[in-house]
Formats: C-alpha cells, structure tokens, sequence
C-alpha cells in the first residue's frame, strides 16, 4: 500500500505546482489540469484508506498514520464537493498544499500493526470521528478563504492593486464560500462534540470527564459558536469573520495534534 | 491582378473639423457606396464611417486610377476642395492595406486603446455594404477575416480587459466587492456628466433601485426620471444609505457631505453588508476616513485615475501581442490572395484530378493480374478522362465567363473542390 500513498502524495504535489502556477500565469485551463490531478490524488487517497478499512474492518483511525490520512481525505472531499458547489478554483491553491502537506507528515509517521478493537464498533464513536473530521476540513477551508478574503480586501482598501487583485474572486464570492464553510463545518463539529459526549456516556458511563481534548475541543467550539452568532445577530461578514475563522482554525489545529502530544488524555492512544 | 487598397483618415491625421466634413451619416452611405461602385475602376468597396475615422476600402485592377476616382468622388460628395483633406488621407496597398483593416476592427489604432465598439461599427458597414451589393469576393474573405482576427485578439491577448474611463473603473471596483451587481443598489448624490455615465454602466448591470439626490429637489426629480429612479431629498440621504450598496457622489459642495458620523451608525443597520462610496467630485464629498471603516470602500477621482493609468499600460503591453496575431494573419491572407488568380487554380485543379485518379488506378490494379498492355490502356483512359474534365472549366477561368470579375469563378472552383484544404 506504500507505493498508492506515495502516488496519492505526489499527485497532491503535482496539483499544488499547477494550482500555484494557475495564480501566477492566470492561464485558462490550467485550473482544471491542477483539479484533474487533485482528483486523481484523492482516489489514490481513499484507496489506500479503503485499504485499511477492509483490513479490521473498522474506520482506520488507530493510529496517529491513519488519522492523519483519515483527516487528509476529508480536506481532499470537502475541497472537491465545495470546488463544484462555489466554484472558487482559486482555494485549490490553499488546499492542494494542506493535503499534500498532511500526507507527507503522515507517511513519516511510523505504521506499527494494527488490530481490531471492541469500541470502534460503537455507532455513537463512528459518527464521532466522521463528523469531528468532516466538520475540521470544512472549517480548514474556512480558515483558507478567510486568508484570501483578507489579501483581496487589502488590496481594495489599500488603492494599490497588487498580485492578489486580479487574480482573486470578488469580496463577496469569498464572503459567501467562507460563510458556507463555516456553517458546515460549525454543524459537523456541533455533531461531532454531542455524539462523543454519548459514546462517553455509553463507555464509561459519564459525558464528561475533563480530558484534556474535551476541555480544547469545547473551547474551540466556542469560537466558532460566538463567530456563528454574531453572523446571525449583527451580520458578523466580511474582515472580521475572517479573522475568526483563521483563529478558530488554529484552535482546532492545536486541539487535533497539539493536545495529543503536549498532554495526556484518552485520546491519546488514537496518535501514537 | 487585382489589388486591395485602403484611403481613410483617422484622428491621428485630421482633426475633429475636418472629420466631421467627412463622416457620412447612416443615409449617404448607400448613395455613396452606390457612386463608389459605378466608377470604372473601382470593382468592390466597403466604406466605414465613425466619428474618428472614414475609410474607403475597395478593390481596382488599376489601383492609381482607382485611387484618383475615390478622391474625387470625396471631393465631389462631400463638396470640398480636394487640397483642404489631401494632406490628412493615407493610403495603405496590397498587405498594407490588409494590416490596416486588421488593426483597425481589433482596436489597435483606436483612440482608446482596445474599445469595444469599432468592430461593431466595421460589421454595420459591411453589412450595409452587402446589402448594396458592393462588395464582392474579396472583400467578403477580407471582412469575415478581419472579424476572426479582431475577435482572436479580444479573447487571447487582454487588450479589452480592464476599464480605462473613470465610471467603467469605478463599475469594475464595484464587481470585485459585490460579486455582481445585479440587484443591488444604488444612490446617486448630486449630478455631472462622469456620474452619469457611472449611472448607465450600473443600470447596464442590472442594478435594481437607483435613488437620486440633489441640493435642488426639482433637479433630482428631472434625474431621477432620466435614469428610471426615485428622487430623494437631499436631508434624506443618511436615511437612504442603509438600503443603498453604492454611492455615487459629484456635488459642488466645499466641504465633505458624507463622514463618519453619518455612515458608522448605518453600518448596524446594514448588518455590515458592503457599501461602497464613488467620489468623483473635486473638492471631495465623502470623507476619505471612511475608508478605515469594515466593509465601506471609499475611491475618490485621482484613485480611480491610477487605475485607469495603469489599466492603458496593461492594455499596451497587449496590444504587442495583438500586433502579431495581425501579422500572422496577414501572411495567410496573402496566400490566399495568391492563390485567387488563374493560373495556380488550374494547377491545382488538375493536380487533385490526377491524384484522385492516380490513386484510383492504384486500387484497381491492386490484387488484379492486368498485362502491361491493360494497365498502360487503363492509365491512358484515365488521362484522357482528366483531360476532358478539366477542358471547360479551364477554358471558363481562363475567360472569366459571362462576369468580368474572374475571382468570383476563381473562388466557387476553389470551394468546389476544396484547394484550400
């Protein structure tokens, strides 16, 4: 299965070259050279994930390699459905990167031996892991469009137009993809978070335990359920909510490696 | 050998006086396509008239003596003595005159770099000039290649891309905050001629309600019914602005009528959507402050100025490349014209006639046991088969028929039997 990773890997790479390229020269078609190898990547991807599913059985999350290829998939899938949904080819020049960037440190990551294990046949502990990772790579994209947001509305406001004018879409494109990602990725992890309280529950017979993953999660919840509010409320858009989704990303980025490896809980068993 | 040619004159040789003498409006152009023709020498003519330029383009066996006819004919039309625009026509011959007609439709020697419109106004006069019946073969394969070219040049170089007046900078700007402007918005404050020009681009952009606002309300509600608006007060414009996108504002006032104060609370109300202010007006309306403000864009006149500047730089860093899909064009247009007289016709008449029947003696003795005999009896049938064929037309193109104008044979034979594959 090495050589399927490497190739998922080396198309991702390919398809960031070309979507960097796609920005610089602006060439027609280009996008979707970068969209086709994209693809092809994310198909060697999930074959590979298939892979390790047909193996236990099980949704392959047992180890820290099969997590990060788990929430590599899910950026790829999420990018994809989103690339058809708004048509902002433009973001494959920030998610191409994130998931070539997340294959390469996962295959550097050491694959011990997997076995099967009693609580990954937990409805509630599936649903967990899906939606937890569906809803990080959606929010992933909102923290991606939010940093374009932020370059073309610079380059509006500061009466220079720069690299980014031409070559980003309107301000309000951007609003809208960021907005959608948002509410996407808000639902999954709201999911995500309820479901494992339940699993929780159903395993040990408490919803809370104070783990260290649980407090980080909640609280990267939280950003997203005030950035969430405000939009509803006063109509949060545009700079301002761009902030938030890039810190509300860099929360979820410490809560899904940063916890687990500077400190100890029950997740941490799924990362080592 | 009949040969294109072009005299004209544009902006850069005659000034707007002597233009204007010149142009013909929409009705004489048939009478003067119609008096073109009629001269002996002159066979086909096309005849383009704009504001910024006339152009005779026509086709003459006896190009001087053509040429002299068509200046006459603009003496005598236009009854002005020929010394008075002597000086200011040109005249391009053969490629020449190929190129010029190429650059011309692709807006290369427009006045504004890459506007849209002269190739509209080169299809009318073609089209008027088929409607008379004046232009033939030639110009007919010259016109339609010309809308190729200028039509290749707009869409593979950016020479029509970005906005070089002041209102399209402004509409432009207004596309990349709100995506389209379909829908929105907007308020136009006090009046003037780039303002209103900015107000036909936005309704030209599906721009749903406009609302107009002057210092004299009798003023806003003339305005308003000129652009299909609603008159506003002038102590009403804070009121209007939470249900405006757009701003567009040229008032003679001295002092800043919109400032903070006025647009931060309307942010609330708006629920932060987008607004964005136009001062075209000198000294400023709106304060440049506002700018700072989240999600309010404020361009005033020298802003949108530079980008203008830099967009004409831009689109003559195009127009290079425009400059050489004219030239490429031009070589293949030459081929063309080379081929379009009698004797490589026939030429490759009868080289297709032999090759196909070459290729068919081949299948035929292919498999079959024919004796030398056979096959030198079946290869001389086929010659002879070419050689009657090809007798009539050769002697039709040779002759030119009934029609004095060979090309029209030339060109039909051409398409007939696919040459020009």
């Amino acid at each position: 299965m090495d050589i399927v990773i490497a190739a998922a890997i080396v198309f991702y790479l390919l398809s960031s070259a070309t979507y960097l390229a796609f920005l610089l020269s602006q060439k027609k078609n280009l996008d979707r050279v970068a969209l086709c190898l994209f693809i092809t990547g994310s198909l060697c991807h999930l074959t590979s994930v298939g892979y390790d599913f047909m193996r236990t059985g099980q949704i392959p999350v047992h180890n820290l390699y099969q997590t990060l290829s788990m929430s590599g998939l899910a950026v790829a899938a999420i990018f994809i459905i989103f690339h058809f949904k708004y048509k902002l080819k433009v973001l494959g020049v920030f998610a191409a990167p994130l998931a070539a960037l997340i294959m390469l440190f996962a295959y550097q990551v050491p694959r011990e031996p997997v076995q099967a294990r009693a609580i990954f046949n937990s409805f509630w502990f599936v649903i967990h892991i899906i939606s937890v990772f569906v809803g990080e790579a959606a929010l992933a994209m909102a923290c991606g469009v939010g940093i374009l947001y932020i370059l073309q509305e610079n380059s509006i406001k500061s009466k220079k137009r720069g690299f980014f004018y031409d070559r980003l879409p309107s301000l309000d494109l951007l609003d809208n993809t960021g907005c959608g990602s948002i509410v996407v990725g808000f639902i999954m992890l709201t999911l995500g978070l309820v479901t494992g309280f339940v699993y929780a529950k159903s395993a040990w017979g408490r919803f809370w335990s104070w783990d260290p993953k649980e407090i980080w999660s909640v609280a990267t919840w939280l950003i997203y359920a005030a950035l969430f509010h405000q939009r509803l409320t006063v109509g949060w858009r545009g700079r301002r909510a761009a902030i938030m989704a890039i810190i509300g990303f860099a929360a979820i980025i410490f809560t899904f490696i940063g916890v687990n490896f500077l400190l100890s809980g029950h997740h941490g068993q799924f990362t080592k | 050998m009949t040969e294109i040619l072009i005299l004209g004159l544009n902006h850069k040789t005659a000034d707007v006086d002597l233009r204007e003498c010149l142009a013909f409006t929409d009705d004489q152009v048939d009478t003067a396509l119609q008096t073109l023709r009629a001269q002996p020498a002159i066979s086909e003519v096309v005849l383009l008239s704009t504001c910024n330029r006339v152009e005779m383009i026509f086709t003459a066996k006896d190009p001087d003596k053509a040429l002299a006819e068509a200046k006459q004919f603009l003496a005598q039309f236009k009854n002005i003595p020929a010394d008075r625009f002597e000086e200011a026509l040109y005249l391009h011959r053969g490629d020449q005159a190929v190129k010029h007609i190429f650059r011309v439709a692709a807006s290369l020697d427009s006045m504004v770099l890459g506007e849209p419109q002269i190739l509209g106004q080169v299809k009318e006069a073609y089209r008027i000039a088929t409607e008379q019946k004046t232009s033939g073969v030639i110009l007919n394969r010259l016109l339609h290649k010309t809308f190729f070219v200028a039509k290749r040049i707009r869409t593979e170089t950016g020479i029509g891309n970005s906005a070089v007046s002041i209102s399209y900078a402004a509409i432009e700007l207004g596309r990349k905050i709100f995506g389209s402007l379909e829908g929105k918005s907007a308020l136009l404050v006090g009046a003037g001629e780039m303002a209103e020009l900015a107000v036909e681009h936005l309704r030209r952009h599906r721009v749903n309600d406009i609302y107009v606002a002057n210092r004299t309300f009798a003023r806003a509600v003339e305005l308003a019914g000129q652009f299909n608006g609603q008159p506003v007060n002038f102590e009403e414009i804070q009121d209007t602005l939470p249900r405006v996108d757009i701003v567009i504002s040229s008032t003679g006032s001295p002092d800043y009528v919109l400032t903070r104060t006025h647009v931060k609370p309307i942010m609330k109300e708006r629920r932060n959507r987008p607004i964005f202010f136009i001062d075209i007006a000198v000294p400023r309306d709106i304060d440049p402050d506002l700018n700072r403000l989240t999600n309010v864009y404020v361009y005033d006149i020298d802003d949108l100025n530079g980008i203008v500047d830099e967009n004409i730089e831009d689109r003559s860093r195009e127009a290079i490349k425009g400059e050489r899909i004219v030239a490429e064009a031009v070589i293949r247009f030459r081929q063309w014209v080379d081929n379009l007289s009698v004797v490589p016709t026939i030429k490759d008449l009868r080289a297709k006639l032999e090759g196909i029947a070459r290729a068919e003696l081949v299948k035929t003795q292919n498999g079959q046991d024919f004796t030398p005999e056979q096959a030198a009896a079946l290869e001389k049938m086929a010659s002879a088969m070419v050689n009657k064929i090809l007798h009539n037309p050769t002697a039709l193109l040779k002759t030119g028929g009934c029609y004095a104008d060979k090309s029209q044979h030339i060109d039909l034979t051409r398409k007939l039997f696919k040459l020009d594959s």
